[in-house]
């Protein structure tokens, strides 16, 4: 009986280890597969340059700027709606009832799958709005994606503001708006910033949402204003042409690892700025 | 209130005092409306901002329906769920989906069948087993796990996986349900595991001190007693995962051959997902009609889902 209970315990606590391991492993494994075929294939002039049938060039700008402009439109829109969101849910609404309408569809979002977006975006920012594929319709589809990132982040930090400085602020006779202003959102600035830089973590690594509304171009715009009303593959989506599309494996091995670097900087500097932003309060 | 006390008295207190005094009242009760209808705004604005969440799920749904219904009224809702074959682009097109359906629910099956085991066990790792360090290398590697793009997960799967499949089980090809159950198993782990991980760390620890109490040792008390305890969220944190797998599309694309074959293990298969991606790009009419209700179906499939999520976690929120 006793030898039993060893065994079985020997047995669980094997399998706990080799599953952890497991884990290491994988993540070990795409990571060293990822840089080792990615390092001889990108180069400076790689990542400089556009890609041209007619010059026989390669590169992946293009993919860098409009994954960088996908990012900026998205926050720059999604911020400030989901950010009052939280606000409002933390500071201004009181009836219950509503609350829990409010969070329980910022649940549905959030696991609504990305394709779905896709088809969404497409009807109503392409063809309803008028927009077309262009990186507007891709950005207006991600500001959605993102939202429940935003409200959730900022709400948990909000819930974290004590209760004695908002009944401070409001016994010497300030408003409710003065105090969110001035008290409420500095003191959860930790949480807005996690929020923000999670949200450009998903933008980065989406792309079956931005397949068919942001499309796949290939070309650099002239200005912002073009830029964001012409069709232009994100990163992600380059990486998908690339590799399933047209079978070119040396650029996507170089685009999987400048994936990978950003990811892995997104979720260091997420890390970084929810323990820096917080000890300052 | 102490202000407004002062303001409300103002008139007439002012009719008595030196016009100065009057006009400076006038003035601070012209900024009080100011302010006033500054709150007025600022609370209509952060209440459209909390509508906006509302907003985005009636527009996805109505959207969703209305786009996904045509097409299932003239194919018939009995001939698109059930039909077996899927010719979409034939002269004489059959829209049958069942082969997407079983494929979708067969690939989140397998993957939690490898994934979940997998999943719970590194969470009682972290939670309770791991020392310190480990844990944090460890925790460290399944957030940045959650991280990679799904892109990068096709990528290894197509290079890596597909042809290792091939090579073990002799196929001829190894872009087939088996390799996309493989990266799907791996997708799900890190939204498992930290749902899983503090749903863990909530258990109290006097539950666990009377079990060692009681004479069991510290691997029987995580087993019977915590993961017991802790199984709302363990539950939920699986749910998360199933609907994660349903709804992955780009990785499993790239790995599972997207033929519209029925189901098995080794053959080339199309996902819900991969149905709509893989023929969006060049789809008209119908054939267009059909992808969006392939896309009501797969949304269908999510809420119940979300659904069951919500069941699971009030269920745990009861029992304590």
């Amino acid at each position: 009986m006793i030898e039993k209970r060893r065994i079985t315990g020997m047995l669980l606590t094997g399998a706990v280890y080799l599953a952890a391991a497991l884990c290491l492993a994988v993540l070990v494994g795409i990571i060293g597969y990822v840089v080792i075929k990615g390092l001889p294939a990108i180069s400076w002039k790689l990542i400089t340059s556009v890609p041209s049938v007619t010059k026989g060039t390669q590169g992946i700008l293009p993919f860098l700027l409009n994954t960088l402009y996908m990012i900026l439109l998205t926050l720059l829109i999604v911020l400030p709606i989901g950010v009052g969101a939280a606000v409002y849910l933390n500071e201004y609404a009181s009836n219950k009832k509503l609350i829990r309408v409010i969070e329980f569809t910022t649940e549905t979002l959030a696991g609504i799958p990305s394709i779905l977006y896709g088809l969404v975006g497409y009807l109503v920012f392409c063809q309803k709005l008028g927009l077309q594929t262009s990186l507007l319709s891709g950005c207006l589809t991600l500001t959605i994606m993102t939202l429940p990132t935003i409200i959730r982040t900022t709400q948990e930090s909000l819930k974290t503001v004590p209760t004695s400085y908002r009944e401070g602020a409001l016994g010497l006779g300030a408003t409710k708006w003065h105090i969110v202003r001035t008290i409420v959102l500095p003191c959860s600035l930790d949480g807005i910033v996690t929020g923000c830089i999670l949200a450009a973590g998903r933008v980065v690594g989406e792309s079956a949402a931005l397949l068919f509304t942001a499309g796949t171009g290939k070309l650099v715009a002239k200005s912002l204003l073009a830029a964001y009303s012409r069709s232009g593959a994100s990163l992600a989506v380059a990486l998908y042409l690339y590799v399933f599309e047209e079978g070119n494996f040396q650029v996507g091995y170089a685009i999987a690892l400048v994936l990978l670097v950003l990811v892995t900087a997104i979720n260091l500097a997420a890390k970084w700025a929810r323990k820096a932003l917080k000890q300052k309060t | 209130m102490k202000q407004e006390a002062i303001l409300t008295s103002g008139p007439q207190l002012g009719t008595k005092q030196a016009p100065e005094r009057q006009v400076l009242l006038q003035k601070r009760s012209a900024g009080r409306v100011l302010k006033d209808a500054m709150e007025k705004i600022m609370n209509a604005l952060f209440f459209a901002c909390g509508m906006a969440a509302v907003a985005c799920v009636l527009l996805i749904t109505v959207y969703i329906f209305s786009a996904g219904l045509p097409a299932i009224r003239q194919i018939g809702l009995s001939d698109f769920l059930l039909g077996r074959v899927w010719k979409s682009t034939a002269a004489e097109p059959s829209y049958g989906i069942l082969p997407f359906i079983l494929t979708s629910v067969y690939g989140t099956v397998g993957a939690c069948v490898i994934g979940v085991p997998v999943g719970v066990l590194t969470a009682v790792f972290l939670s309770k087993m791991a020392p310190p360090r480990l844990a944090a290398v460890v925790s460290a590697a399944v957030e940045l796990l959650a991280g990679i793009p799904s892109v990068v997960y096709g990528l290894i799967g197509m290079l890596v996986l597909v042809p290792a499949v091939a090579d073990v089980f002799r196929l001829s090809s190894g872009a087939c349900l088996l390799a996309a159950i493989l990266v799907l198993a791996v997708m799900i782990l890190p939204s498992m595991i930290s749902v899983a991980v503090t749903a863990l760390n909530a258990v109290p620890p006097e539950y666990e001190q009377a079990s060692l109490a009681l004479g069991a040792t510290p691997v029987e008390t995580y087993f019977k007693v915590s993961l017991t305890a802790a199984r709302s969220g363990i539950a939920a944190g699986i749910v998360l995962g199933i609907g994660r797998a349903v709804g992955e599309a780009m990785a499993v694309m790239m790995v599972a051959g997207n033929v519209a074959n029925m189901p098995g293990i080794f053959t080339s298969v199309t996902f819900l997902t991969t149905a709509i991606a893989k023929e969006m790009s060049y789809a008209s009419g119908l054939q267009r009609q059909a992808l969006f209700s392939i896309g009501l179906v797969l949304f269908l499939f999510i809420m119940a889902i979300n659904a069951v999520l919500n069941l699971v976690l009030k269920g745990g929120r009861d029992d304590d």
